[in-house]
């Protein structure tokens, strides 16, 4: 991807190939869940060419995402640590939500929103696909009891159900916070994007003389 | 089953909406079962075979009069056989004739997520339309019987469906037709109450104190009852469940879960579209370049 002089990259090419692989399978598995998820939504099957098929190509999209959701955490988990600057930041929520960013507390290279996102998704996707593994019928099957299948379909309903509510978040702030979507499709942000959202992360960068997206790293 | 039928559904599985409702003159029917005339001679089972067209593949024996050993997706009812010993020592062979007991609260239909797959119909049976199933295998969560099995080959839910399609056609199943002592009979629910109670006085009468009718009202009752001469112990009979019910975790998925997760995505979705209408999108301003400019200059010299 070329790069206009003097932006900054704010993620990878092989970030943004596998933040996008395991968008559309969240997507294609919000869809195909849900349609087995609640009689209203049902005609989402049709999507995926019928109910049969929605069943059964479910849980291969669930494995695809689980190892492209891998691949996010080891690419994402260092700049993800929970720290003093994510409290700060949290107790000024309320300008934050309103579009005034002056003098909130600086932070780095994500904010407490998006770790929270982060973290959220590292928890929630092993939970769907160790309780989908289970109600996995077609291989797994016998290997548990009626009574765990129950549990499980009920744990893997509610995490989905929170999945779909962080992933909702998550789209939102994307679209709210302008230049989020394009440092996604295209990698890169401006200066100032980077100082308005993100200063401590540009001041990283800016001293260690980095385009980005983390010191000591110029792609 | 196919979807082929003379009956009014009065459920459906997987709708919002009411199934037509208007005719209800329909006499709930029943099978009884007297496990205390039963003989164990599988006629029942072999009718059910040929009555369904139903080929389990050839097993191997295991040592015990159950033959198959479960009840399959071409296993639709299955004789059960238990030797039971009494507080006293005395031994008494229990054999009971295993099948989808057609809850008048199905909970198969409650847990099935594919419109019309499980349908319950005016006379109160319970059955599957294939045509509908997706082999999900929620309605084998939903049962409190352990009943239905999905088929490997064609991933479809498999159960005995009361022979609705005799029954349409004022026929009784075929395994009431075959049974040679008596022991399955086949009515209207009230003639069967009527005439289990004449067998639980007959039994208590011969020294079976705990004789009873087992019409579990956990799941509203069943279209599908047993005398039992041990109606105080039910389990005794090779795992009939005791206090059959539609478990708290499939009412709890199916009946909070699911409708509040629509209001909780829906919450979240218009929380945020009107965050944007109130507060717009956070945009960088003019200064925001100028001072992030200023910074990497700063940067740049200070080695």
């Amino acid at each position: 991807m070329t790069r206009p002089a003097g932006t900054l990259v704010r993620n990878t090419t092989a970030a943004r190939i596998n933040h996008w692989i395991t968008a559309g399978c969240f997507i294609l598995l919000l869809l195909s869940g849900l349609s087995m998820f609640h009689p209203m939504l049902f005609f989402l099957s049709n999507l995926f060419g019928g109910g049969q098929w929605t069943r059964a190509v479910h849980p291969w999209i669930g494995t695809v995402l689980l190892v492209s959701y891998l691949g996010l955490i080891v690419q994402f988990w260092r700049d993800n640590f929970w720290n003093r600057d994510d409290i700060a930041w949290m107790k000024a929520i309320d300008r934050v939500l309103v579009n005034q960013e002056e003098g909130v507390p600086e932070v780095g290279r994500f904010n407490a929103g998006q770790k929270f996102v982060f973290w959220s998704m590292a928890l929630l996707v092993p939970v769907l696909f160790l309780t989908g593994l289970v109600i996995w019928e077609v291989y797994f099957g016998t290997y548990t009891s009626i009574e765990v299948q129950r549990t499980a379909v009920l744990i893997h309903s509610a995490a989905a159900i929170a999945a779909i509510i962080v992933w909702i978040i998550h789209v939102y702030a994307a679209i709210w916070v302008e230049g989020s979507v394009r440092a996604m499709t295209q990698g890169y942000v401006t200066p100032g994007w980077a100082y308005r959202h993100h200063r401590k992360w540009l001041r990283r960068l800016a001293a260690s003389g980095s385009s980005g997206p983390t010191p000591g790293h110029d792609r | 089953m196919a979807d082929l039928q003379a009956q009014d559904y009065i459920r459906i599985s997987a709708t919002t909406l009411t199934p037509p409702s208007t005719r209800r003159h329909e006499d709930q029917v029943a099978k009884l079962i007297d496990t205390s005339r039963c003989i164990g001679c599988k006629a029942c089972q072999a009718a059910c075979m040929e009555w369904n067209d139903l080929r389990q593949d050839i097993g191997h024996f295991e040592g015990s009069y159950e033959n198959p050993m479960d009840l399959s997706p071409s296993v639709w009812t299955l004789m059960r056989f238990n030797e039971w010993e009494d507080e006293k020592g005395k031994l008494e062979w229990l054999i009971r004739k295993d099948g989808c007991m057609h809850c008048e609260d199905p909970g198969c239909l409650k847990a099935c997520p594919a419109p019309g797959a499980i349908v319950q119909y005016a006379n109160g049976i319970v059955d599957f339309i294939s045509e509908h199933c997706i082999g999900c295998e929620y309605c084998v969560k939903g049962c409190p019987f352990d009943i239905p099995r999905i088929s490997p080959v064609d991933h479809k839910s498999y159960k005995c469906t009361l022979c609705s399609d005799r029954v349409d056609v004022g026929l009784e199943p075929a395994c009431v037709k075959a049974c040679p002592t008596g022991a399955i009979m086949f009515g209207s629910k009230t003639d069967m109450q009527d005439w289990a109670g004449e067998r639980v006085a007959d039994l208590k009468s011969r020294g079976f104190e705990n004789a009873g009718l087992y019409d579990p009202p956990g799941v509203g009752g069943t279209h599908v009852m047993y005398v039992l001469h041990h109606a105080d112990k039910p389990s005794i009979y090779s795992g009939l469940p005791d206090h059959p019910h539609i478990s708290f975790l499939v009412d709890f998925w199916k009946g909070v879960v699911k409708p509040l997760s629509l209001v909780g995505i829906a919450f979240a979705a218009i929380a945020g579209f009107f965050h944007w209408v109130i507060e717009g999108p956070n945009e960088v301003q003019p200064e925001d370049e100028v001072k992030a400019r200023e910074l990497l200059k700063a940067a740049e010299k200070s080695p």
